[in-house]
């Protein structure tokens, strides 16, 4: 399905800083700054990939938008409504328009409760339709998102790992989202099992017309599902562009090293193109000008004092560098 | 795998054969007792341990067993009221400062800590001494001291369940904090709530013991047994085994409960550890 292009979601310049504090006083020292300045859009029935290295801030940006660690700063308009004026009725009213299937399929669920309990949780929450409604929209659920309705009286260690992760995004998708914000949703399965689930949230998405953010580090995972990738570095985005000119042609240097450093099916190939620095800074102490030049082959003078901003290159590609 | 691991578990088994004695004792106290709790023999005072009267009599020849049965019915209800009231006190607690965190917090686990600031016995005897003897004043007195122990524990148990996936989940769907506190985090705090409260009802019946003993209990003629083991001192030289009775009462009902507490926690704990974990098994 080709996404529709009005954005549904665009965030501007969102941060999020956490104090570090020290001393008796507990007094701020520093901030980290996890996610420092990310500006996207997401369409509807659109995939969009962060990626990046530990620490980068993808996950976090995710968390944020769910409202799970308070930004501070930077706006986010949901389907043209700023979300930081919104009240508290109006906070809960966009939690159902969008959710979360978190990595680890047995920490998200929670080991005293049955399956039908967890999956009915959002319904209950928002007081969607009558007990016997809400009883047949679970076993709905569970047969959409491919379990047998008759596994609801069980508890969620009684299931793989897999299917585990079939009854988060049966949550998920309880109250019909119109963003899913997807953590690592396959990093923590059985290889074997990753593929079935990616097909499921992209048959989830034909059918329904569902947007996803999708969090993750694994670049396999994110040349299939994605139709956009934004590439992060140190809490920013350094490039993002369509999936098919990202891989094909890595324009940010940060981009270029990412896709060689990731396994070629070829044994012949060999890295052609390294950094010259393999440490990665401190996200309390981010190097001056462009985040990327301690590491860059490229770097020059103007990269250690100049901060580069997103530009706009060929079509639909944005990037943060001074050289490419 | 639950049952048998239970039933290997020996002093899980052997604090809850001693416990289960002694609740049914209490329970069936009318039928389990030889004789009333104040019928005096005077001519069988100080009698020894003998067939008519299992434990001995005492000083108006009342039937020792009789009373000990009968005792415990005292202790024991003392104990239950004052360990659920102060388990759910402390709980509440605990949760509402772990999950809220910040001055919520602080100023709950403040007020704890100044609790836990007074000598236990010296708090207790002081609220019997203003509100007077009761079982409801003395349970009271229990719970003023014994609900801080519930607040710690649960409090940082819910500081580590508040950060699992699921709880996030459930604040991403909207949940209302305390839909997100009593169906997501109490169920996973319960183990160490329950062995919390089969040692303290071990703890209370001492401090209702201690208290009895230093007349600040029940009054007589309450069959309760820390009074019994106070006056028994007086004819320690005649009758030891007034006190000797009396304390070993005592002795053997807390370790019994203690015991039980201590397996339930073998028993709940490396669970506790692997609960939300990878490793459910």
């Amino acid at each position: 399905m080709q996404p529709d292009q009005t954005p549904l979601l665009s965030v501007d310049n969102l941060q999020v800083h956490f104090p570090v504090r020290a001393g008796v006083l507990q007094r701020q020292v520093g901030a980290v700054k996890a996610v420092d300045g990310v500006s996207f859009t997401l369409a509807r029935g659109e995939t969009l990939s962060l990626v990046g290295e530990s620490g980068c801030g993808k996950s976090t940006t995710g968390l944020a938008l769910m409202g799970l660690v308070k930004p501070t700063g930077g706006q986010v308009n949901f389907d043209g409504q700023e979300i930081r004026s919104f009240n508290r009725a109006a906070l809960k009213s966009y939690r159902r328009r969008m959710q979360i299937v978190f990595q680890d399929p047995f920490s998200s669920l929670n080991p005293r409760q049955r399956v039908r309990d967890i999956i009915r949780a959002p319904l209950d929450i928002h007081n969607v339709g009558t007990k016997a409604e809400r009883t047949e929209r679970v076993a709905e659920l569970m047969q959409r998102v491919g379990l047998r309705p008759d596994q609801a009286d069980n508890f969620a260690h009684q299931f793989s790992g897999g299917q585990r992760q079939r009854i988060g995004i049966a949550r998920a998708l309880a109250l019909n989202p119109d963003i899913i914000v997807c953590d690592e949703p396959v990093s923590a399965l059985d290889v074997s099992v990753q593929a079935q689930i990616l097909n499921l949230l992209s048959d989830l998405q034909r059918d329904l017309g569902v947007s996803y953010l999708a969090v993750s580090h694994d670049l396999g995972v994110v040349e299939y599902i994605s139709h956009r990738v934004a590439v992060m570095y140190l809490g920013r985005i350094v490039e993002i562009a369509p999936k098919t000119k990202i891989f094909a042609n890595p324009a940010h240097p940060y981009t270029e090293l990412l896709m060689r450093s990731a396994p070629s099916h070829d044994p012949r190939k060999r890295h052609q193109f390294s950094a010259t620095n393999d440490d990665i800074p401190s996200a309390t102490r981010k190097p001056s000008g462009c985040a990327f030049h301690t590491r860059c082959p490229l770097a020059t003078d103007v990269c250690k004092t100049v901060d580069p901003q997103l530009s706009a290159r060929d079509e639909g590609r944005f990037v943060a560098c001074h050289h490419r | 795998m639950r049952l048998p691991k239970a039933f290997q578990n020996t002093s899980l088994m052997v604090g809850a054969a001693i416990s289960l004695a002694i609740i049914l004792c209490a329970i069936f106290a009318p039928y389990v007792a030889t004789h009333g709790v104040e019928q005096m023999d005077m001519r069988n005072r100080f009698a020894l341990p003998n067939a008519g009267h299992l434990l001995g009599t005492d000083n108006f020849g009342r039937d020792l067993w009789s009373r000990m049965v009968f005792g415990a019915r005292i202790s024991l209800t003392i104990a239950i009221i004052s360990v659920v009231c102060s388990a759910v006190v402390g709980t509440v607690v605990g949760l509402v400062a772990g999950y809220f965190g910040g001055w919520v917090d602080q100023l709950l686990m403040r007020i704890t800590d100044i609790f836990l600031g007074f000598p236990a016995i010296v708090l207790a005897l002081a609220i019997v001494a203003v509100l007077g003897p009761g079982v409801l004043n003395v349970s009271f007195a229990i719970i003023v001291v014994a609900w801080t122990e519930y607040a710690r524990v649960v409090r940082s148990t819910t500081l580590v369940l508040r950060e699992q996936n699921y709880v996030q989940a459930a604040r991403a769907l909207g949940a209302s904090p305390i839909r997100i506190i009593f169906k997501e985090i109490l169920p996973n705090a319960l183990g160490p709530i329950i062995v919390l409260a089969s040692l303290g009802l071990g703890t209370a019946i001492i401090s209702e013991s201690a208290l009895s003993f230093l007349g600040f209990g029940l009054p007589p003629p309450t069959p309760t047994w820390g009074w019994t083991l106070s006056y028994g001192t007086k004819f320690m030289r005649d009758a030891p085994w007034l006190s000797i009775i009396s304390g070993a009462t005592i002795m053997v009902t807390v370790l019994g409960f203690n015991l039980l507490g201590d397996g339930l926690r073998d028993v709940l704990d490396p669970r506790q550890l692997s609960r939300g974990g990878a490793k459910t098994k």
